[in-house]
């Protein structure tokens, strides 16, 4: 339990850094899209997606056997069961995993394989240098990176992202989800240490403080991004931050400034 | 004059360990407020015996705190409402005239009912018998102090040694774990020079009896903690997980035992 947490717990800082570039500007987002799908080789993504899976399986595998276990141990329960220091989140740690699970699936059938029924993968834009819907120059300077003298081209995760969150179910349930991951981690992540051994009285009050923390920078975080689009500041950008876009993203950024 | 009240008490009744219990509802009157929990609990007995009806059975011995008898969750708290305090300790004044106290056994498979409010806590003597021990040359009696231990440390064995074996910590747990029972007795020895020989066997040997009496396992909840009368600290399951840690990486090596 603990160890599969640690990793997922990293995961998430680090995946949340990384979607926090979308305030960047379109072209960042879709670089930093590139440089996992195409400069980072098909191997290393997929061991990473797989290790990161397996992780999720062990996590899980080690939850059910748990509370398989625990149920057991308490066929009966009590007439009257008060609880005297034990915090929510630590007592809702099953239900807000499986809620966690149901989001992380979908969250992968809406990102990862881009497969949700409604949402729009596809650029509305027919711009005639689009070449495939859904892919946008990559950019750097302003300027279209040139590959043996062609564009390249990536896909315009700016967009994918901007457009799911406009559908407002959408925002509600990562906002959600994120919210109960937040609840998850200010037990799980001072829990974790516990768990090994790595704790005492002045650390766990540490530890305790530590992990609202981050649960709390991992909700904001993440929610910031469905909040942000709700609320208009970050746009849809069809040509992926080319030049001709750089009024509208001095824009947003002004915008956002304020 | 030392104030008195009337209360109505519901207490878990079962006759066996094989039949099945449910709770009943009595009255008592006139409890004075400077009696203790068991004590009210004799003159419910009293009030039975004489209407010819069988007393409330519990577990009971030194009624000062040091013996962990007196198993009882009293208002969904195992030894009752007031802090680091046994159910033989309570006293009455805690409570208030016209109150209704729901009084059950400790609910865990591993301590089945044997009688009303009577568990069978012999796994934790299992779980004692399995490492709950050091070796030492037998014969005569070896000096006091011929081992030097450093206050720091004999003040830590001492606050692991409070622990009385009452079970409170499983039947508080949701999990009904005895983590903090375990963590207890295993900091206490370990962290004495008498207890380093066994260390690493007697971590792995008293996990696996606690495991295989079917006690849950801790998601570190602390609801032990705020029940046990002796106020054991899960910094005791902290130096247990560490220890058990230790000695499988140990043990995967090189077998400890
Ligand atoms: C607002 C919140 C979030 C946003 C905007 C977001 C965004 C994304 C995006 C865009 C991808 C796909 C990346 C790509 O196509 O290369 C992705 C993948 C993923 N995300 Fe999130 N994410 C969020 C929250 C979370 C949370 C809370 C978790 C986990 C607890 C999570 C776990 C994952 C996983 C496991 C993947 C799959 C990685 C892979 O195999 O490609 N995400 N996320
Ligand atoms: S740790 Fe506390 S609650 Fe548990 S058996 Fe020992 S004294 Fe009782
Ligand atoms: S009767 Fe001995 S501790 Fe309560």
């Amino acid at each position: 339990m603990a160890l599969s947490g640690l990793v997922l717990v990293l995961f998430v800082m680090g995946h949340m850094l990384g979607n926090l570039q979308i305030f960047l500007g379109p072209e960042v987002i879709n670089a930093y899209a590139y440089k996992l799908h195409e400069l980072l080789p098909a191997s290393a993504l997929w061991a990473v997606r797989l290790v990161l899976l397996g992780t999720i399986a062990v996590h899980i595998w080690a939850a059910v056997t748990l509370t398989l276990d625990n149920r057991k141990a308490r066929p009966q329960g009590y007439l009257e069961d008060k609880v005297v220091q034990a915090s929510y989140s630590s007592r809702t740690m099953r239900m807000s995993g499986i809620i966690l699970l149901a989001f992380i699936i979908f969250h992968i059938a809406h990102f990862t394989v881009r497969a949700v029924p409604g949402m729009q993968y596809e650029s509305e834009s027919k711009e005639s240098r689009i070449l495939e819907k859904t892919e946008v120059p990559l950019v750097k300077d302003g300027e279209a990176v040139l590959k043996n003298g062609q564009e390249e081209m990536t896909f315009n995760v700016n967009d994918m992202m901007v457009a799911g969150f406009k559908v407002w179910w959408v925002s509600a349930f990562y906002i959600i989800a994120t919210g109960l991951l937040c609840m998850h981690l200010t037990h799980g992540f001072s829990s974790m240490f516990q768990s090994v051994g790595l704790r005492n009285g002045l650390w766990r009050r540490r530890l305790d403080r530590a992990a609202l923390a981050y649960g709390w920078v991992v909700f904001i975080g993440f929610a910031i991004i469905p909040i942000a689009v709700m609320a208009g500041l970050l746009k849809q950008d069809p040509t992926g931050g080319l030049v001709s876009q750089v009024g509208e993203t001095a824009a947003i950024t002004e915008s956002l400034e304020k | 004059m030392e104030k008195t009240m009337d209360l109505t008490l519901k207490v878990w009744r079962q006759k066996s360990a094989n039949s099945t219990g449910t709770f009943e509802t009595y009255g008592v009157k006139d409890v004075s407020e400077g009696s203790s929990f068991l004590e009210m609990l004799d003159t419910l007995s009293e009030d039975l015996v004489e209407k010819g009806k069988e007393p409330v059975a519990f577990d009971h011995d030194c009624r000062e705190g040091i013996c962990g008898s007196c198993s009882m969750t009293i208002n969904g708290i195992p030894h009752g409402p007031e802090k680091a305090t046994t159910a033989c300790q309570l006293h009455m004044r805690h409570f208030h005239d016209g109150q209704t106290i729901t009084i059950e056994p400790w609910r865990a498979k591993p301590f089945p009912v044997i009688k009303d409010l009577v568990v069978d806590r012999s796994p934790f003597d299992r779980i004692i018998q399995s490492g709950g021990f050091i070796t030492s040359r037998a014969g005569s009696a070896v000096d006091a102090n011929a081992i030097p231990i450093s206050k720091a440390t004999a003040d830590y064995a001492m606050d692991a040694a409070a622990c009385i074996g009452c079970g409170a910590c499983v039947a508080a747990c949701p999990n009904a774990s005895a983590m903090l029972f375990t963590g207890a007795k295993v900091s206490h020895m370990n962290s004495l020079p008498q207890g380093k020989a066994e260390k690493d066997r007697r971590t792995l040997a008293m996990v696996a009896t606690m495991d295989g009496e079917g006690f849950g396992g801790c998601t570190n909840v602390g609801e032990c903690e705020a029940a046990c009368p002796k106020s054991i600290s899960l910094d005791m399951i902290a130096h247990l997980n560490r220890d058990y840690a230790t000695a499988q990486i140990k043990n995967f090596f090189k077998p400890v035992a």
